[in-house]
């Protein structure tokens, strides 16, 4: 159990902030200060085009509307999720071995939603809307009502929970721990469902996208956790406890695991997509395979994403942290244009491909505007961020000796 | 009473003893039997290909009416003057990717005659649409009493999956009403005000859009979708939407 300590007064916290952030290094102000600039560059940007107009300022148009903010942002709440569940493994499901990582990474959980809400702000044309009508008009039947109210739900769970960690308040931790990972399960299976459900668009159809989205998340959580906390130890200058180095050490072995995970349902969905040529997947098979997105595909995908730190995890044994940092930072990459390509793959071929028609013979293709890109880098400079500040307003993110 | 036959004594009379007036009578018999049953498939093939083109796409007509476009596709020239006439009606914006309706082009160089053909294609007004399930906040939805998918542009929040969700294309992001806009069968515009077609099907001299009630043994639409002897189709069955859109020719 945690020990007992007297409640520092307001004053001490204040002071103790303080002073973490006064000796603080030039380098650490310097990253402060590169991610506040791309996150006001991106906010700017975004303003800009929600009153102009998107259509001045995007790529996406009427046969792609979804593009890579929308990728963006299941890049970002599919983090969230897999930071949420990967930890819960200790700190709400019991398992010693993965305490350590626990307030991290609900921290990191809880920043990482926020740069999704943040970019899908200046994704969806009239976000205000939203606001009022996802309450006074619901539609029980849309996967992306559920999942935005559900997210929701999710966030104020992972507040919650946060504040009793940091309050050393472990059973309503726990309580509000085990109530987020449900809150998230349903509503990533429920973004995977926004895909999945959509009769008109078989490279996406099926119950695949639910399952897989839950499962990428898990995967992708082990590659945050591993990222940020190495990066954590350096910049801190800390050196790692023992109980840390065996909790990044299970968390890259189920990492090892879940890309292998990964490996196998992406293999599937490949020959799902070209076993009889289904119509309306088939094309964008090929294209993913052989074709003109082939290699983003293998390159960004499969070697940055998964087989690379699949092996430089191995090699690592779970010890080697350089290796471990490398391996999730590529992992990271990886992962970002995974969804890319899962949302962009699904909207390639026209819907009218097989009626032979001129105008919609060829794959459809997308690719982002500068201004995309930059409100893009918003979201992982907001991350960027709130980690810097989290690691020196709650000092490290400190786990209480047990 | 029980005389029995001995059947294995019976001697062959042969055939040339059978009176003409019975072998006609007896060829008559197989023939009718055989024209029953090749008749009975065929009738049942084209049954099923009639059912399968007409009452299951849209399954029922629960509507009154029941609003339904039929497009006569082999009279289509592509005059484009059904695409003018919805843009002045509806106040399309006049950008790339902004249309209610338009028509696609097909070619087939090797086909015997005419090679090219062009298709219309516009909102199918679905029996089981897609957008209307996928939108978060009701902002599309099939109106109850005329089945028409409409538009609530106040409560559309821009998130585009209703565009997603359409296998037709029908949906784009109108910046000028700030809002998803769709073909309504011009119920603001024409219907609602007592005119009896959409301004598209109003608008074409060749009588490609034929637009009526599906609910109307008498109507024109009714008739064509309920024959047998042309073939009447929707585009992308497979999306399983029920579309109210069909689709004939020659």
């Amino acid at each position: 159990m945690a020990h007992h300590h007297t409640t520092p007064s307001l004053n001490e916290l204040v002071t103790g902030v303080a002073n973490r952030l006064k000796t603080a290094g030039t380098g650490f102000y310097l990253m402060v200060f590169i991610a506040a600039a791309v996150v006001l560059a991106s906010a700017g940007t975004g303003l800009m085009a929600m009153i102009k107009g998107h259509e001045a300022y995007y790529n996406v148009y009427r046969e792609v509307p979804w593009g890579v903010l929308i990728a963006t942002y299941v890049f970002f709440v599919v983090s969230s999720t897999g930071l949420c569940l990967i930890s819960s493994i200790g700190h709400v499901f019991g398992v010693q071995d993965f305490m350590p990582i626990a307030k991290r990474s609900v921290f990191l959980s809880i920043a990482t939603i926020l740069s999704g809400f943040f970019v899908i702000a200046f994704e969806i044309k009239l976000p205000w809307r939203m606001a009022i009508w996802n309450v006074i008009s619901p539609n029980l039947t849309s996967n992306i009502w559920w999942m935005g109210t559900l997210y929701g739900i999710y966030l104020a769970f992972m507040f919650a929970e946060y504040i009793f960690l940091l309050m050393n308040k472990h059973r309503p931790a726990v309580i509000c721990g085990f109530s987020g990972s449900v809150a998230g399960i349903a509503a990533h299976s429920n973004l995977g469902a926004v895909f999945g459900l959509l009769m008109g668009r078989p490279y996406w159809q099926g119950p695949y996208m639910p399952i897989y989205f839950i499962a990428s998340a898990m995967m992708t959580g082990c590659a945050v956790i591993l990222f940020f906390h190495i990066l954590g130890y350096k910049i801190n200058k800390q050196e790692m406890s023992p109980e840390m180095q065996r909790a990044l050490e299970v968390t890259t072995k189920i990492g090892i695991l879940l890309i292998t995970v990964i490996l196998f349902f992406t293999t599937w969905k490949l020959i799902a997509g070209a076993a009889g040529q289904p119509a309306g997947a088939y094309p964008v098979v090929q294209s993913e395979v052989f074709g003109h997105h082939a290699f983003v595909f293998w390159f960004f995908e499969i070697l940055l994403g998964m087989v690379g730190p699949l092996i430089l995890f191995i090699l690592s044994k779970g010890r080697n942290l350089k290796l471990m940092l490398i391996a999730s930072l590529s992992m990271v990459i990886g992962i970002f244009v995974m969804r890319f390509n899962l949302v962009y793959l699904g909207q390639s071929l026209p819907v009218y491909y097989d009626l032979g028609v001129n105008e919609f013979k060829e794959m459809l293709h997308y690719a982002p505007s500068v201004y995309e890109w930059i409100i893009t880098a918003g979201g992982f400079g907001l991350t960027a961020l709130l980690f810097l500040i989290g690691e020196k307003v709650f000092d490290g993110h400190k786990v209480e000796d047990h | 009473m029980n005389k029995n036959i001995d059947l294995n004594n019976l001697q062959n009379e042969g055939v040339e003893n059978v009176p003409m007036q019975e072998r006609r009578d007896f060829l008559k018999m197989g023939l009718a039997i055989t024209g029953i049953f090749a008749g009975g498939s065929l009738f049942s093939a084209v049954s099923t290909f009639n059912s399968a083109h007409a009452s299951d796409f849209a399954k029922k007509y629960p509507y009154k009416p029941h609003y339904s476009m039929v497009m006569q596709q082999h009279r289509c020239i592509d005059c484009e003057r059904c695409m003018d006439a919805c843009v002045a009606t509806n106040h399309v914006p006049k950008v790339h990717g902004a249309y209610r309706t338009t028509i696609l082009e097909k070619e087939t160089p090797d086909a015997v005659g005419g090679k090219r053909e062009f298709i219309p294609i516009l909102c199918n007004q679905c029996n089981l649409p897609q957008c209307t399930r996928v939108c978060p906040t009701k902002a599309t939805y099939k109106d109850k009493t005329t089945g028409i998918v409409l538009m609530d542009i106040k409560k559309c929040i821009g998130c585009l999956t209703c565009q997603e969700g359409c296998p037709y294309n029908a949906r784009y992001f109108n910046e000028e009403k700030k809002a998803v806009d769709k073909c309504n069968f011009c119920w603001d515009t024409r219907l609602s005000k007592g005119e009896k077609d959409t301004a598209c099907a109003h608008a074409c001299p060749a009588d490609v859009r034929i637009f009526g009630d599906l609910s109307n043994q008498e109507d024109r639409v009714f008739k064509i979708v309920h024959q047998i002897e042309k073939a009447v189709w929707v585009l992308r069955p497979e999306a399983g939407t029920r579309p109210n859109v069909f689709y004939t020719k020659g």
